[in-house]
């Protein structure tokens, strides 16, 4: 579980380029090391899912890009522009072009203003006049599929939660981003409200050109999403590829668990495959070599002692472990 | 089913008074829980999945007026007076709750929250009930009990948590369990921990449980028989094999469907349901459903549907129910093939 590699990366075209990216939180108890030394590219047009359990530092890494957590270390750039030092005046302006979603859609929404107020709220600053917020604000609730007649003047306490996640994804558009980071943001939702935001976004994203970065624990809504999926485990990177090729034929043991953990409608298996022992260790002291070691049924003493780098185990998909799944040349470690 | 019922849910009906109106949360449901048997209850926020259990383990704030009946072991719960109900509540049937952190007492060493139940409603010793605990927590699969009891909750993890959650219920041997979103909170891998371990207990001490949940797939391997809710009614109720192979009712279909499959084909749109749930106040006549529905027809709100018997041991509350066998797509959260 390295994620130190670099084996994945894509290289020059890449919309947004994150570098052994460290988010470090120090405290009383000790430090706690949220992300350590992930890499990845996001290529433009393409929606690229970043799951994981809680503690795996997804969410943490999603903070970071935007620079709404302060880095420990690493680079990262937008449109090839260095963001990771940039002043916070410059941010300002590039989080019109990189634009987030959270999970909790009536959260993320001031309780005091009306939705035709928040949606266009990120043009006012940019110095819109009053006319033309006022058809910014009704186009873009159309395309987000909400009646501007009706919700317009509405406060987000009188929307569902599907409504105010449509409101937020309407905000994010109207100030015409790049890239949409989307943290979580189907998991407050029911399944039947899910499927209406998933949707929305897959044709968003068509429309308006968008690279998506789709964070998220829930296996089924990532695959559905995404092209690529990085799969992350206490901070670092397990393995990264084409989403049918990680979730049909998963390298990384972590991966097999993690799918395998997931409850299946078909009530004569219940689930794919045997659980998973133990919790996931502290962040304020992780495993020596691989972090997943204590909890991998293929642990061996190399993976106490050595970090698995991250290396292409089939064409397009990537694995940081000592002994995957599937490996490119079988002749070296005992594959299964 | 051989044996009478442990839980039998007759007219059951929670209507909740808040500043928006009357809330019909529960709305005439009848349900049974068979002996030493696991029945899943399914249902999105608003389907009153949460507000029945409450109801049956007397939960409800006073607000709420609860008609119907709820006999466990034939009494009637609902009327019962209040200190022959406490003899049951907490003895013969225990709750697991859904968040682990919140329902255990944060200054209190787990060794006394185990033992309390114990020791005040069976009359169980000390000594007796440290040993008790003891083999509690190892049946739940807490690592080195001993030094367990003498931590505080904060000291556990989220998942460690929950399985000390199911040791307090599990103490006094209840007949029934209700676990109401045990895993929701929990990570995928060890949510997978506690409901194998949740589907043990039940199996081992032929105990009945109730596993509500919001997650089909969470109740699919794990239950006998499977009750489907939907704005505060039962839309349809089953052996659980039956209704996830052959779903009758427009909703259970349409849900299967629109649940995002480890197997869901690359930038294939999900199938949704429209719309969103009808205002628990004043909820549409006939099937609740109706505005949702691909299939309404006017008699779904006149006279609208009541319970029939669709298949063995199956029942849905549909107008127009869906074929038999006609399969949802997709089939499920398989990721089958590997």
């Amino acid at each position: 579980m390295a994620g130190s590699g670099t084996a994945h990366l894509r290289g020059d075209e890449a919309l947004l380029s994150v570098r052994d990216l460290v988010v470090e939180y120090p405290g009383k108890a000790g430090t706690v090391q949220a992300v350590s030394g992930v890499s990845f590219d996001v290529l433009p047009g393409e929606t690229l899912g970043i799951v994981g359990e809680s503690g795996c530092g997804k969410s943490t890494t999603g903070r970071a890009l935007l620079r709404l957590d302060r880095l420990t270390g690493g680079r990262i750039s937008f449109e090839g522009e260095s963001i990771e030092q940039a002043s916070e005046q410059r941010m300002r302006t590039l989080r019109r072009h990189m634009q987030m979603i959270f999970q909790d859609p009536v959260a993320s929404l001031n309780p005091r203003r009306s939705v035709r107020d928040i949606v266009v709220e990120g043009l006012a600053i940019a110095g819109a006049t009053a006319g033309e917020r006022e058809q910014a604000s009704a186009d873009v609730l159309e395309k987000v599929g909400l009646s501007g007649e009706r919700f317009a003047g509405m406060l987000p306490r009188q929307l569902s939660g599907g409504q105010a996640q449509r409101v937020a994804i309407a905000r994010a558009l109207a100030v015409g981003p790049r890239l949409l980071l989307c943290d979580e943001p189907v998991s407050a939702l029911d399944v039947s409200v899910q499927a209406q935001i998933l949707n929305l976004l897959a044709e968003l994203k068509a429309e308006y050109d968008l690279t998506v970065l789709f964070i998220a624990h829930d296996l089924g809504v990532v695959r559905t999403i995404s092209d690529n999926v990085m799969v992350m485990y206490l901070g670092k990177v397990c393995e990264f590829g084409d989403a049918v090729g990680v979730y049909d034929e998963p390298a990384h043991p972590y991966t097999k668990a993690l799918l395998d953990s997931v409850p299946l409608t078909d009530p004569d298996r219940g689930f794919a495959g045997p659980a998973l022992e133990g919790d996931v260790p502290s962040p304020l002291a992780p495993p020596s070599g691989c972090r997943f070691r204590t909890r991998c049924p293929l642990a061996q003493d190399r993976c106490a002692a050595e970090e698995p780098q991250l290396r292409e185990v089939r064409p397009g998909q990537y694995a940081a472990c000592h002994f995957p799944l599937y490996q490119a040349d079988p002749a070296t470690n005992g594959a299964a | 089913m051989s044996a009478e019922p442990v839980l039998q849910v007759r007219n059951l009906r929670a209507h909740i008074g808040t500043a928006r109106g009357v809330v019909r949360a529960v709305d005439d449901v009848s349900l049974d829980v068979d002996r030493a048997q696991a029945l899943g209850v399914v249902g999105e926020s608003g389907s009153g999945k949460s507000v029945m259990a409450k109801a049956v383990m007397g939960l409800l704030p006073p607000r709420a007026a609860c008609s119907g009946e709820v006999l466990f072991e034939g009494r009637d719960l609902l009327s019962l007076p209040r200190k022959e109900r406490a003899q049951i509540w907490g003895k013969q049937i225990a709750m697991v709750f859904q968040d682990p952190g919140r329902s255990l007492n944060p200054v209190v060493r787990i060794e006394r929250q185990l033992t309390e139940g114990m020791r005040r409603l069976l009359g169980t010793s000390r000594s007796e009930a440290r040993g008790k605990a003891l083999e509690l927590l190892s049946e739940v699969g807490v690592p080195d009990p001993e030094r367990r009891l003498r931590n505080y909750p904060h000291e556990l993890s989220g998942g460690m948590r929950q399985r000390v959650m199911i040791a307090i219920a599990l103490a006094c041997e209840p007949d029934l369990l209700i676990a109401d979103e045990p895993t929701t909170a929990l990570d995928v891998t060890i949510q997978r921990q506690i409901l194998d371990l949740l589907r043990r207990v039940q199996r081992d001490r032929g105990m009945s449980l109730v596993l509500i949940s919001h997650d089909l797939a969470v109740v699919a391997g794990r239950t006998d028989r499977v009750a489907v809710m939907y704005a505060g009614r039962l839309a349809e109720v089953g052996a659980t094999r039956s209704v996830f192979d052959s779903p009758r009712h427009r909703y259970t279909h349409a849900l299967l469907e629109a649940t995002p499959a480890l197997d869901h084909e690359r930038n294939a749109p999900l199938r949704l349901i429209p719309g969103s749930l009808p205002d628990p106040t004043d909820p549409p006549p006939g099937c609740r459903f109706t505005a949702r529905c691909a299939q309404v027809e006017d008699d779904c709100r006149d006279p609208g549907p009541s319970m029939a018997l669709v298949g063995a041991d199956h029942y849905a509350a549909c107008t127009r129910p869906v074929a038999a066998g006609d399969v949802p797509l997709p089939v499920g959260g398989g990721s089958g093939g590997r």
